[in-house]
């Protein structure tokens, strides 16, 4: 009966971890790769993790997965925020197809400050929509 | 088929797979981000697959590898991160 239910865990885990893969290579944009990986990737190891833990039937070897499932779905939101930011200010394009920007000419090029409106010294901001010569002229 | 054969040749040659689409992904990334990116989701499979592999040889000290590796992971992200946005600040 447990080596059922191993079994459902695992093949879940895993198809998630090979959606996850085939969206990195598939997605056209880097953030929607950081968007993909942080959910899809985080939950299929998790199940499989949970696939361990009902494995060995232990409470040492539970907690032990646990404890690793908890840190990595408290750290995949901040490093995916961490590093969505640091290729927002380093001029990575987004998707020609993107809808909308929401932080387009709000975050300062210089002291990386976020300001809630657009305001008048366009030579700060940081804005994917226009390329550095029209701000330079 | 016990769960030691459906383990060993049905799922770990599909983790090994994407395995291999997100070393494509890390050697072709376009900008310096999605390299860091791929390496984070490198490390966090190789934590599923540690976990696959303390189930097929029956020894949950494994485990304790792939805690480290989780640390190894966000400290690596974290600090690429820093650095990156540093290096683009100017005075």
């Amino acid at each position: 009966m447990s080596s059922v239910i191993i079994v459902i865990l695992v093949t879940l885990g895993t198809l998630f971890v090979l959606l996850s893969a085939i969206g990195l290579v598939r997605m056209p944009d880097t953030y929607m790769r950081i968007s993909v990986n942080t959910k899809a990737a985080t939950l299929g190891v998790g199940l499989i993790l949970v696939g361990t833990a009902v494995f060995f039937n232990d409470l040492s070897t539970t907690s032990r997965a646990l404890v690793i499932i908890l840190f990595v779905f408290l750290t995949a939101p901040v490093s995916a925020h961490l590093i969505g930011r640091a290729s927002y200010f380093m001029g990575v394009k987004l998707w020609k197809g993107s809808v909308m920007d929401d932080l387009r000419g709000k975050y300062q090029k210089n002291s990386h400050v976020l300001k809630s409106e657009i305001d008048d010294t366009p030579r700060n901001n940081v804005d994917h929509s226009r390329s550095e010569d029209d701000i330079v002229k | 088929m016990t769960l030691t054969d459906y383990l060993y040749y049905i799922i770990l040659p599909i983790l090994a797979f994407s395995v291999l689409l997100i070393v494509y992904r890390f050697i072709k990334g376009p900008s310096i981000a999605d390299k860091i990116i791929a390496l984070d989701v490198l490390i966090t499979t190789g934590i599923g697959i540690i976990g696959v592999y303390s189930i097929i040889h029956g020894r949950s000290t494994f485990l304790d590898t792939a805690m480290i590796l989780a640390l190894i992971a966000f400290l690596s992200t974290v600090a690429f991160s820093y650095y990156l946005e540093k290096r683009n600040r100017k005075k």
